[in-house]
């Protein structure tokens, strides 16, 4: 019999692997974006869960919105990535210094 | 028993597929490993009823948004070497950030202390479809979200195209106005020229 907690762990395993992916890839922003993609993957994996054991579709509607805004978010992101790429010639975050943030 | 085992190899193709996406050196390899997951994910929601969302899963997101990643990946010049400097030193602490959210996640729930009581799921019969009730909810409570879920889709198309677009000097493109606007006396010039007289014919020049 699987569980509401089955998986509620696989999300959490998922999210907490993403999470250490954005340390452990802190200089390539293309990595940075799919771990975002992965952390959002592991958020629907909690809605879907939940919406299945409640008996409740609502859930599933707001991963739709979420697939929406995470599909907007990837190809601005990945806009901004290549106007970058084309104008410093490259994706290291550590290049980014021209604000002096 | 047939579901706990499809659950099961799927749960560790997904999480071994994320750990080659943040561990694998390639850029390219990262995100077909994603690819993977996303894959592995519309199987697991197969399995919680959710098959309109699987099947938008694999539509939108392996077959656009993933496609648009390699796309990007593949087009640009990365220096792997440089971009897994620090990967060592990085790390000790990445994995213990993980351990410790994982921890915490995993104690909220095993601790099974969320004020909710859960019932079973009710088992739909073959006649049951999940994208009907998904869109009976979607066009009547959530017509307003729906409508700016579009807006905001529309703002997707139009930020990526004004970031990218880009006018060089000296290439050669059409203006649609000005040729619109074009009339016959702006582009004919009838010029009155003497003819010349036949006693030169024959002549070379």
């Amino acid at each position: 019999m699987i569980t509401l907690f089955h998986f509620l762990a696989l999300s959490g395993a998922l999210f907490a692997i993403s999470a250490a992916g954005i340390f452990l890839n802190r200089k390539n922003v293309i990595l940075l974006l799919m771990c975002i993609e992965l952390m959002l993957l592991a958020v629907n994996f909690n809605f879907i869960a939940f919406s299945h054991y409640l008996n409740d579709t609502a859930g599933q509607v707001f991963v739709f919105f979420i697939l929406t805004v995470a599909a907007a978010e990837a190809a601005i992101g990945l806009a901004i990535l290549v106007v970058l790429f084309r104008n410093r010639a490259s994706i290291n975050v550590e290049d980014l210094d021209r604000m002096k943030g | 028993m047939i579901q706990e085992i499809i659950f099961s190899v799927l749960a560790a193709v997904l999480v071994g597929s994320a750990l080659g996406v943040i561990t694998s050196r390639n850029p390219v390899h990262a995100a077909l490993f994603l690819v993977l997951a996303f894959v592995t994910s519309a199987g697991l929601w197969l399995l919680l009823e959710a098959e309109f969302l699987a099947i938008v899963l694999v539509l939108v997101y392996v077959g656009a948004v993933m496609v648009l990643f390699l796309f990007v990946v593949m087009m640009l010049d990365i220096n792997v070497a440089t971009m897994r400097q620090g990967f060592a030193r990085y790390a000790p602490i990445g994995t213990l950030v993980a351990l410790v959210m994982a921890g915490e996640i995993g104690y909220v729930v095993w601790s099974q202390k969320l004020g909710i009581t859960f019932g079973t799921p009710v088992a739909h019969d073959a006649s049951y479809s999940n994208t009907r009730e998904l869109g009976n909810l979607i066009y009547t409570v959530y017509a307003y979200p729906f409508e700016i879920a579009a807006v905001v889709l529309l703002v997707g198309i139009v930020a990526a195209i004004a970031l990218t677009l880009r006018r060089r000097e000296g290439t050669r493109s059409q203006d649609p106005a000005v040729q619109v606007r074009a009339t016959p006396e702006g582009r004919v010039r009838i010029v009155s020229m003497q003819s010349e007289s036949g006693k030169r014919q024959g002549k070379q020049p």
